[in-house]
């Protein structure tokens, strides 16, 4: 079972996939997201939002001042400016 | 030449000039509502997301938020109204504003104190032209919205929510705007941003089912202060992207029929001009015959 993630700013959607992992920080710490996680909404601190694929490639989201909510195993973070990082 | 035959030659010119102006504005339009459409169709993912995320917050915890509950004395009603920087788009602007002094006037029966946040010039120019006070305008590029402009206008619209009616602020936030609904028909719409009227995409739980169990970082009250404002942004945002494309589509449609009636001019001072040709010709050959006939009976 994987999680599906996408990755939405205002004017565009960023990103779109599934993930075995998911880690951002929050106002609150670090929280990683593993498949079957609670329904969670949360307010992003710091930008940075890690994405481990299925397969194990990383990809990393600059996501300033955006928050992310997972339900049902779908990862949505939102962002006014989201952007993907290398 | 005719003095007559000159006047029809003057009008089929022109009649060509404008519709050469009429024809390229056309042209343009129809081009830009298709990246246009694509933007809003670009945005959807965000509004979508938003519109969720506040849907869980107000469905799945008990906050008593400022922004969700309504005032039981509303003195103050924000009314913004998104309307085009130029004209020549039919009655797009017309009809937004109509609609927007209909609200103006419900809410005065009401015994509300409306006040007008404008956007756009043609809005703007139909304040200033009826001396009438509007709190803030943005004027300036409603035919390509950037997410900048509207996130000013939703922070402007935010801070007149959060403070008191006596200082200047509202307890109401409504817009206008005209909706896309099809390339030949933008309808103008109002909805009411503040407080919280309609919350989409999440079904009421039933009486005996289970609310999910929503985990809330750091509390549902913050979230819901970090949430509200970007919901906010992204409303707005919407609907100044719906907006311009239905400006482009009404400018194609006002366009496409004005470049026809220049057509329909052309075509008629064409058959005018001519007939003004053959008379004048007619004219000329009956006097030469006459002229002639009369030189005849003389010698």
């Amino acid at each position: 079972m994987a999680l599906t993630v996408n990755v939405v700013s205002a004017d565009q959607q960023v990103w779109s996939g599934e993930a075995t992992m998911v880690v951002a920080r929050t106002t609150e710490g670090e929280i990683g997201i593993l498949p079957g996680h609670t329904p969670l909404l949360a307010v992003l601190a710091g930008g940075e939002v890690r994405v481990t694929q299925v397969g194990g490639r990383r990809i990393t989201a600059n996501a300033e001042d955006g928050f992310i909510s997972v339900q049902n195993d779908t990862v949505t973070v939102v962002a006014s400016a989201a952007e993907l990082v290398g | 030449m005719g003095a007559q035959l000159r006047v029809y030659r003057q009008k089929i010119r022109s009649a060509q000039t404008t519709k050469k102006i009429t024809r390229a504005m056309e042209l343009i339009s129809a081009s830009r509502i298709q990246k246009a459409q694509q933007r809003v169709a670009a945005s959807t993912p965000y509004a979508r997301a938003v519109t969720q995320a506040v849907s869980a917050v107000a469905a799945y915890s008990n906050v008593d938020h400022p922004l969700t509950t309504e005032k039981e004395h509303v003195e103050r009603a924000a009314v913004v109204i998104f309307a085009s920087d130029r004209g020549l788009a039919g009655a797009f602007s017309a009809s937004v504003i109509k609609e927007a002094e209909e609200l103006t006037e419900l809410l005065r029966s009401q015994g509300k104190k409306v006040v007008h946040y404008l956007v756009g010039r043609k809005s703007v120019a139909y304040f200033s032209f009826r001396k009438r006070e509007y709190a803030r305008s943005w004027t300036g590029g409603t035919d390509q919205p950037v997410f900048a402009t509207a996130k000013e206008i939703g922070d402007e619209l935010v801070s007149a929510f959060e403070r008191d009616a006596a200082d200047g602020g509202v307890d109401e936030i409504h817009i206008v705007y005209n909706r896309f609904v099809s390339m030949v028909t933008q309808t103008p719409e109002v909805v009411r941003l503040l407080p919280l009227e309609v919350v989409e995409g999440v079904e009421p739980p039933g009486q005996h089912e289970v609310l999910p169990l929503y985990e809330f970082e750091p509390d549902p009250d913050a979230v819901l202060d970090a949430l509200l404002p970007v919901y906010i942004e992204s409303r707005i945002f919407n609907a100044m992207l719906a907006s311009a494309a239905s400006e482009h589509a009404a400018r194609q449609k006002a366009m496409k029929s004005a470049s026809d009636n220049a057509d329909a001019l052309i075509r008629d001072y064409t058959r005018l001009a001519n007939n003004a040709r053959q008379s004048e010709i007619t004219q000329q050959i009956s006097e030469i015959v006459g002229g002639a006939d009369a030189l005849a009976l003389a010698t």
